[in-house]
């Protein structure tokens, strides 16, 4: 196996009110396909930067990042977006489901970009809230279920696409103890299960021991 | 349009504010639509008016009469083809509410230089030969249900007296733009009439109205009536019909223009009060546009998304307005006096302009928020503290 994931020698500089804000710094990283990494560091040490640089929500201001084979950062905007939907499966500390949709919408919202028709994607939907166990809630609205209920919800919307890479940013970060613990479960499961490569951000040390493998980022360089 | 039940539940989201929002756009359509009717209520006289008459007055004022005797000068003007003349003879139908035009007229004139007033020639013929005859409007006899043979009592006020006319003829309106309102009676009755009481007042006529071959002659023809009697004791002002009814209703023209201006500032206003709700609904959904962004929604998706919002809101808004507009309009006419506008009705137009106004809002009211959704990066959105 190879390495699904390569970041070579990128650097991010934020600009703002004409201060440049430099952020991450010639920093180089492997990701094995299959691999399960936690990525740790304090605060505002350019985890989450780094997170959306792979994820092709945002570009390096230089260097180069090759998913797949692909080097993301020289696509245009359209086909970043195309490339997203297909690749990517996010997770959101605050979860970010869409208020107004239920549990069903909401995981179903990611398919509606595909040429699924409405009879596949209700097959596709319940596989997904099926494993992680909210069959039973499909037709709740967010603000019915409780906080580790929605982060599962937002981890079957993650999945329901069958992505090549699982990002997560600080997935628990927002639960109490055992709904994290159901969260982490979640994501191990669907590493060794489904052998997807998942790529999470934590502060939280017991979450980052239940990854494979963990590193830490400093002021934005790997350490 | 796999988005539209999300378009449709945002636009539920805040009920209240949708509410809101939705009842101010009906309220500022019916307030355009109620204005624009007003407006063009009075303009119709003008819009009635024939580019081939000329209407001959005293030249100080309408309220002065003329002489009879200017008819056989007049008609000698080269370019003019008749001359028929008519008197303001009013008076009271019942009561003061019941105001509907009443002019006496020269019956073997009239209906020729009035074309629009499509009379039966039998009714015509009839009319001639009934000195007390008088012709009515397809809407007042619909109205106050004149038939021929009816007697209808007025009470004089310009010409006091008890009079009674006998219904010989109903006619029908040309077109919409024609009054159907008027009531007819015979000039040569009334003169009479004035000879027998009151002498003085004999051989007099409110206005002549001329027929002219060529409306482009309307300038030298009037010129050319007003010198006959220039330096006499009744000089004439004469011009053309649109002129006329312009100078008529001079004194409200302003308050018409601000009307007319007012209209359209209402369109601004319903403008403002959509774009707010759509800022501000954009405002908070920040986040949300950023997540359907980061799982691949296009900036196409984010414009129907928040277009058909403003859209729906917009359309709702006016077609509660404008279904509401009619019976509004219907009892504001009940409530101002009969006649008083002889066409009071909602323009086609009007309608049209309300839908295509809606359509526009819709779309103007959601650019601002429509750019800023799609300016701001995903990172930004995600950032956004809101
Ligand atoms: N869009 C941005 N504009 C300006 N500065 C930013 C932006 N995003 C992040 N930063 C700054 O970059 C640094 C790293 O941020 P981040 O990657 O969010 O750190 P972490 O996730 O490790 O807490 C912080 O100092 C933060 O303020
Ligand atoms: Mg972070």
């Amino acid at each position: 196996m190879g390495s699904i994931i390569r970041v070579n020698n990128v650097a991010k500089v934020y600009r703002k009110d004409n201060f440049d804000i430099p952020v991450l710094h010639n920093l180089s990283l492997e990701v094995e396909e299959g691999e399960f990494m936690a990525l740790m560091g304090p605060s505002g040490s350019g985890k989450t930067t780094l997170l959306n640089l792979i994820a092709g929500i945002d570009r390096p201001t230089t260097g180069e990042i090759i998913i797949a084979g692909i080097d993301i950062a020289t696509l245009s905007e359209s086909a970043l977006a195309k490339w997203r939907a297909d690749n990517i499966g996010f997770v959101f500390q605050f979860y970010n489901l869409i208020p107004v949709l239920t549990a069903f919408e909401n995981v179903e919202l990611p398919l509606l970009l595909s040429p699924l028709s409405k009879g596949e994607r209700k097959i596709h939907v319940e596989t997904a809230l099926k494993l992680v166990g909210l069959e039973d809630r499909m037709y709740h609205y967010p603000k019915q279920l409780s906080g580790g209920q929605e982060q599962r919800v937002a981890i079957a919307r993650a999945i329901v696409t069958d992505p090549l890479i699982i990002v997560a940013d600080e997935p628990t970060g927002d639960l109490d103890r055992n709904s994290a613990e159901e969260v982490l479960l979640l994501l191990d499961r669907l590493n060794r299960e489904f052998n997807k490569t998942i790529l999470m951000v934590t502060h939280d040390p017991y979450a980052a021991g239940k990854a494979k493998i963990s590193r830490h980022l400093e002021k934005g360089d790997l350490v | 349009m796999k988005i539209f039940k999300l378009v449709f539940k945002n636009t539920l989201r805040h009920k209240l504010r949708t509410f809101l929002t939705i009842i101010g756009i009906a309220i500022a359509v019916i307030a355009f639509g109620l204005l624009r009717t007003v407006v063009t209520a009075w303009y119709a006289g003008v819009d009635a008016s024939a580019a081939n008459r000329l209407i001959t007055r005293q030249a100080i004022s309408f309220i002065f009469p003329l002489p009879y005797y200017y008819k056989e000068r007049i008609s000698q003007v080269p370019g003019i083809e008749i001359v028929t003349y008519a008197n303001w003879f009013q008076g009271v139908y019942k009561d003061k509410n019941q105001f509907f035009t009443r002019m006496a007229v020269d019956a073997e004139t009239f209906f020729d230089v009035y074309p629009e007033f499509k009379l039966p020639k039998e009714a015509l013929d009839a009319f001639k030969k009934e000195r007390r005859g008088c012709i009515v409007g397809r809407d007042i006899a619909k109205q106050y249900g004149f038939k021929v043979g009816d007697i209808i009592p007025i009470e004089g006020d310009i010409y006091p007296g008890n009079w009674e006319f006998i219904v010989k003829g109903i006619y029908t309106p040309r077109d919409k733009t024609t009054d159907g309102t008027q009531m007819l009676i015979h000039w040569d009755y009334l003169n009479e009439k004035m000879e027998q009481d009151w002498p003085g007042r004999a051989n007099e006529v409110g206005w002549y109205i001329s027929k002219i071959k060529d409306p482009a002659m309307a300038g030298g023809i009037s010129k050319q009536i007003d010198n006959l009697f220039a330096n006499s004791s009744a000089e004439t002002k004469t011009e053309d019909e649109r002129s006329f009814q312009q100078s008529f209703m001079a004194s409200v023209s302003a308050i018409i223009t601000a009307m007319n201006l007012i209209s359209f500032v209402i369109i601004g206003i319903i403008m403002l009060v959509l774009g707010n709700t759509m800022i501000m609904s954009a405002r908070e959904r920040t986040r949300e546009y950023a997540v359907m962004k980061t799982l691949g929604f296009s900036a196409k998706h984010l414009t129907s998304l928040i277009m058909g919002e403003s859209f729906i809101i917009s359309c709702i808004g006016s077609g509660i307005g404008i279904a509401l507009l009619f019976p509004i309009v219907s009892g504001f006419e009940m409530l101002i006096p009969k006649g008083y506008f002889p066409i009071f009705r909602i323009e086609p137009i009007t309608v049209v302009f309300a839908v295509m106004a809606a359509i526009i809002i819709g779309i103007i009211a959601s650019l601002f928020p429509l750019h800023k959704a799609l300016r701001t990066t995903i990172v930004e959105g995600f950032r956004h503290v809101g």
